[in-house]
């Protein structure tokens, strides 16, 4: 197996009596080596335990975690090969960058030649090697959290980076240059990479794979495209995507939707779902369109919001709430509106969760 | 944009606290100014001494020259001792201090007590607690083996307002610190741990630099305060055996209040007074300019 998979058997965290309140449920997954991950969720969703766990800072109450083979449930954060960069900067105020760069390896007794060598290295894919020699406190935010990542990569045998919502206090106009930065080193160093964030931007530029998490849980893993193309969870689908997507409660029976009393068709058909749990359909509002007051679900608009490349239509069908696209150089009518879903995108969810259709 | 409104009735509003400063701090600073550049002959009758007691107090071979050299070296030495212990041992408490949990508030509370307690009651406390024959810590020394009497020895003398000394004032150090230490974030242990950083490497690179601040302020206080010490010892020794432990203050008030030699006390209290500011002032400077030299980058 590969030194740079790591492995979550189980995990799970309980900051007070095992098996109470988990902040972060019991879990299976691996992250694979070369891989970019982002972990996306909304705060206090148990993203950080998680990330927490991983580099050892937290001793999960549940499960085992494996760097490769080996089991390193409760080895030291010391000892495993992971570097860690956290939301605010950390340097160390009184080296120099140099200095900075060389700590890791001088508490690990590394000889000077080589960690010359791999300072400079490191210095030079970050593009800090002009700050080398000066004093790390008078840098600038993005300068500290390079710092940051620099002390994690100089160590030879780091197979994976974690980040801890690294671009917080980065200046808006710098966050896009240090994430490209980030995609760079990634490019370069082949590493398993996990980035934690509540940005879903920043999650859907920066990785291969994104994990979406809530309450502890994780709720999907998948590319930008699945997550947006096929939420496994309605969460998911509110979360991704600006605006998220439409959830109308409906009464589904077998290909068809009641929504209030109107009708739609869907692509596939849903003849076993469970009883007694909410059903809802959702559709990103990119495949749900405005049409003539003939055509489709009858709608009443309650306001068009101009977005300069697109148009939206905030709607409502029998007292449900809707977002839709309103086509180019359609002309909005009135009030009465129709509104067109595309089936090919409309999910089904049966208790918040994704139900797979049969094709017919 | 000039469009302040320039009223000078405006003045009105410093005006209290003109008045306020004029009576507490600048009216007494000038009758303290104004006798010591005057001497007198009896009741009411002075006349014009100009720098004369000045003169005599910053010249060793005088009299009272002598006596000032003399407390101004003990007084010196005496800060420097206390700054020597306080400071190390208020760090190193702060490092022990429980940071979480139900330990907290009682560990501040214990800490501040002695901070609490008046400088007369703390010297009595000692100047009991160490006598040698019914004070638990001098009859305990001295069942040791020890030589140990504060009335008669001036090394007991000076250890024993030495230790009340550090008794009374290594909490404020070690409240400060803690204080520095709570306000680095967690993130900057966890990075340490991380990097491999030794226990030692952590103290230094980055508890102790964090610490700089309070520790200016922490050392400020305790020099100024243990510069100015008068009732403890005034309390527990009353500047002997001797003068082993006559500080400036004490004999300040022997001159102005026992042999009341209002001229040479008023010259004394201001010198002292300037002392105080001088080595304060210098202090400050050379920490806040070595701070801000290091910020620049180059």
């Amino acid at each position: 197996m590969p030194p740079g998979r790591i492995t979550l058997d189980g995990i799970g965290h309980s900051y007070d009596a095992p098996g109470k309140e988990y902040a972060l449920q019991p879990m299976h997954h691996v992250w694979e080596q070369g891989v970019a991950y982002a972990l996306l969720g909304p705060s206090g969703c148990g993203k950080t335990t998680l990330l927490n766990i991983i580099s050892g800072l937290v001793t999960p109450s549940e499960g085992r975690l494996f760097f490769g083979d080996r089991d390193v449930t409760y080895l030291p954060t010391e000892k495993r090969n992971i570097a860690q960069v956290f939301q605010f900067p950390v340097i160390y105020d009184t080296m120099t960058v140099a200095q900075n760069l060389a700590f890791p390896l001088k508490n690990r007794g590394v000889p000077g030649g080589r960690i010359k060598a791999r300072v400079g290295e490191v210095a030079e894919l970050l593009g800090l090697t002009r700050e080398l020699a000066r004093k790390a406190r008078g840098l600038t935010a993005d300068a500290k959290q390079k710092i940051s990542l620099g002390r994690g990569l100089v160590r030879e045998d780091v197979s994976a980076v974690l980040f801890d919502e690294p671009l917080t206090v980065i200046d808006p106009g710098l966050k896009w240059e240090l994430r490209s930065k980030l995609r760079q080193v990634h490019r370069a160093l082949d590493l398993l990479m996990i980035y934690v964030t509540h940005d879903q931007v920043e999650a859907l530029t920066f990785a291969d794979r994104v994990v979406v998490m809530k309450d502890g849980r994780v709720l999907q893993v998948g590319t930008p495209v699945e997550l947006f193309e096929r939420p496994e969870h309605t969460f998911v689908g509110y979360f991704i995507g600006s605006p998220g997507m439409n959830l109308l409660s409906a009464e589904v029976r077998g290909d068809k939707a009641l929504i209030g009393n109107q009708e739609i068709r869907l692509a596939s058909g849903y003849p076993s779902l469970p009883a007694n749990v909410p059903i809802r359909i959702g559709v990103r509002p990119d495949y749900a369109t405005l049409a003539g007051r003939n055509e489709g679900l009858r709608a009443r608009i309650e306001r068009v919001d101009d977005l300069g490349r697109k148009r939206l239509a905030r709607v409502s069908v029998d007292g449900q709430k809707l977002v839709a696209t309103v086509p180019p150089d359609f002309a909005v009518p009135g009030e009465d509106a129709g509104v067109l879903l595309d089936p090919r995108h409309i999910h089904v969810y049966a208790n918040e969760y994704r139900v797979e259709g049969v094709a017919r | 944009m000039n469009n302040k409104v320039l009223d000078n009735r405006a003045w009105f509003f410093v005006l209290p606290v003109l008045v306020i400063v004029l009576f507490s701090a600048l009216l007494p600073l000038m009758t303290v100014i104004n006798y010591s550049v005057q001497d007198t002959i009896g009741p009411n009758a002075f006349f014009w001494n100009g720098a004369g007691w000045f003169r005599d107090i910053l010249d060793p071979t005088t009299d009272i020259g002598a006596r000032f050299a003399g407390a101004l070296r003990r007084n010196l030495l005496f800060s420097g001792i206390i700054l020597l212990i306080e400071v190390p041992l208020g760090i190193a408490i702060s490092l022990c201090m429980p940071r979480k949990g139900w330990k907290v508030g009682p560990t501040l509370v214990v800490m501040a007590l002695p901070l609490l307690i008046p400088w007369n009651v703390v010297g009595t406390i000692w100047q009991v607690f160490a006598r040698n024959d019914i004070g638990l810590f001098g009859y305990t020394i001295r069942a040791l083996g020890i030589d140990y009497n504060y009335t008669v020895d001036p090394t007991s003398a000076w250890i024993t307002v030495i230790i009340m000394d550090v008794w009374h004032w290594t909490s404020l150090v070690a409240l400060l610190c803690f204080a520095g230490l709570k306000a680095i974030p967690d993130a900057f242990y966890q990075a340490a741990r991380i990097d491999g950083a030794s226990r030692w490497a952590v103290f230094v690179n980055i508890e102790l630099p964090k610490l700089r601040r309070v520790l200016v302020i922490a050392v400020l206080l305790r020099f100024m305060d243990s510069f100015m010490i008068y009732t403890e010892p005034f309390v527990v020794t009353g500047g002997g055996p001797g003068n082993a432990t006559t500080f400036i203050s004490v004999d300040l008030v022997k001159i102005a209040l026992g042999e009341l030699d209002l001229g040479r006390s008023a010259a004394l209290s201001l010198v002292y007074n300037l002392i105080i500011l001088a080595i304060c002032w210098i202090f400050f400077t050379v920490t806040t300019h070595l701070e801000g030299r290091e910020e620049t980058p180059g």
